[in-house]
């Protein structure tokens, strides 16, 4: 890892944390996640940044229990997709016990801080 | 068009090798291969080389040059990485090289050195195959992203961990006889449901294990083989490859891959076969549900009907469609980057009659090995054939 930033990654970070997150919506009405200069479903370059809808579906989710170096403090930790509608995006559930997320929860995004290194990382809160 | 034949092949043991450095393994395989096929080395053209981590691992970039050295090749030596799909890619390109006639004679394979650098090293530098922004970030392991995948099945078409433990037995009961292993305990339903969740459903035993190891394998075109007097009877009739979107979450689907529907449906029109035409396979199977997927994007089974092909039989080695009778990635081990080509290692011992599980598939002509990088964003299909 370095310490310079990831421009429109940690832009789209930023806008999250203040809770005006967006997603790219190219013409055809797919959706994605910044950086992007093309759609990665159609390559459309007609592209724009559009609000991301407030709540999501969490659609998958698992906890792990063995995970990488950067997590070491943080496991077990509920990684999940959420489904917000034109865009789904992964994140880690917060401020819910593993074993009662269920496929199908509602949950806001919001930006939190790793336990081990204090990096930031998109959260779920269940609405 | 003639039908590229697998001249020549080599392993080394699949395992716990912390101390053995990548060249090493990999001189291991390639001379084996050499030797196997009883070709002149001198008339090798190319090498074409599949690696992941070797970063990581071994602090070594660039390493198509060093491997050609190990095996006292002074030949052009590319690189391929496309995470664990890296040497099928690498067989594709062998295979599509010597096809087009711009060479006879050429080394593929594969090497991988991860015990040295531990579990949470590995756990490490598996995650990498991933989106490191919106994947890894959010915490995304390599099983945790494959304990994604089954949830999504389970919710969409059934199946439970009985159904995910029976992949792991099978796999591991096929592996017992082969000395290149490197899991040859019998293992029960019992002992995988017992077993440590890593992240959930799947368990320590729906995992594949951390592994040293390398492969090789030397294709001929035909005309070399039948100029040599080579004895290669197995051709690989078709090649194919799909890909899909890096990151789980810009799929379409989460409990099937579209990235090996493709390969295999290229591979199959190359062949011109299908799917009831495979006698046995090799998939895959990084964890126990990446089976269940792979029969299913091979259009072996419906979509939701896999899950249960071990647990009724159909896929051990008595059944009707042997799967992994090599032990799979699960008990054979899963040196990332060697694994590819090690799947066209067994099923050519297979098909030669040459294999510990040979007498399982006495009359079989046609097997195909799908091998798959990262989360099915990459996969690689080829069939091979007897010829003779
Ligand atoms: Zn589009």
């Amino acid at each position: 890892m370095t310490d310079a930033r990831d421009d429109k990654y940690d832009d789209l970070l930023d806008a999250i944390a203040e809770g005006e997150g967006y997603y790219i919506e190219c013409d055809n009405g797919h959706g994605s996640l910044p950086p992007r200069l093309a759609c990665p479903q159609c390559g459309s370059q007609d592209i724009s940044e559009e609000p991301l809808p407030d709540s999501g579906e969490i659609t998958t989710h698992t906890t792990v229990t063995v995970p990488t170096p950067q997590f070491e403090d943080d496991a077990p930790y509920v990684t999940a997709i959420a489904d917000f509608g034109p865009v789904s995006v992964t994140g880690q559930i917060r401020d819910a016990e593993p074993e009662d997320v269920e496929t199908g929860d509602v949950v806001g995004i919001g930006v939190g801080e790793t336990v081990t290194n204090e990096e930031r990382l998109i959260v779920f809160e269940p609405r | 068009m003639s039908d590229p034949r697998v001249a020549g092949i080599g392993l080394t043991h699949f395992g716990k090798h912390p101390e053995r450095t990548g060249r090493d393994m990999f001189a291991e395989a390639g001379l084996a291969a050499l030797d196997d096929a009883g070709a002149d080395p001198d008339d090798v053209e190319a090498l074409y080389y599949g690696n992941f981590m070797g970063e990581l691992a071994e602090h070594q970039g660039h390493q198509g040059p060093l491997m050609a050295e190990a095996v006292g090749l002074d030949v052009p030596a590319t690189r391929y990485e496309s995470a664990c799909a890296s040497s099928g890619v690498a067989v594709r390109e062998a295979v599509k090289t010597v096809r087009n006639g711009e060479a006879d004679l050429v080394l593929v394979g594969g090497a991988e050195r991860m015990t040295n650098i531990g579990t949470a090293g590995a756990t490490d530098a598996l995650s990498i195959a991933a989106d490191d922004l919106y994947e890894i970030r959010a915490g995304m392991t390599f099983p945790g992203a494959y304990a994604l995948m089954a949830r999504a099945y389970f919710e969409q078409h059934g199946g439970s961990r009985e159904d995910l433990a029976e992949i792991a037995v099978k796999n591991h009961e096929h592996a017992l006889p082969n000395e290149h292993a490197q899991m040859r305990q019998e293992i029960t339903v019992e002992d995988a449901l017992d077993a440590p969740i890593i992240a959930d459903p799947l368990g320590l035993y729906d995992s594949c294990p951390i592994t040293d190891g390398a492969s090789a394998v030397v294709v001929a075109s035909e005309e070399y083989a039948e100029e040599h007097d080579l004895d290669a009877p197995v051709a690989v009739t078709g090649t194919g490859q799909g890909g899909d979107k890096m990151a789980l979450q810009d799929r379409q689907y989460h409990a099937r891959s579209p990235a090996t529907e493709d390969a295999g449906e290229e591979a199959y029109a190359d062949a011109g076969i299908g799917p009831d035409d495979v006698d046995f396979l090799e998939v895959h199977d990084c964890f126990t549900i990446a089976e269940v997927l792979a029969l299913e994007g091979l259009g072996l089974y419906e979509v939701g009907e896999a899950i249960g092909a071990a647990g009724r039989g159909e896929t051990t080695r008595h059944g009707d469609l042997p799967v992994n009778l090599s032990g799979g990635l699960k008990a054979k081990g899963h040196p990332v980057g060697a694994t590819g080509a090690a799947q066209v290692v067994s099923i050519t011992k297979l098909l030669e009659g040459r294999h510990q599980r040979a007498d399982d598939v006495p009359d079989a002509t046609t097997a195909l090995a799908h091998n798959a990088g990262g989360t099915v964003a990459s996969a690689t299909v080829h069939v091979l054939e007897v010829q003779e």
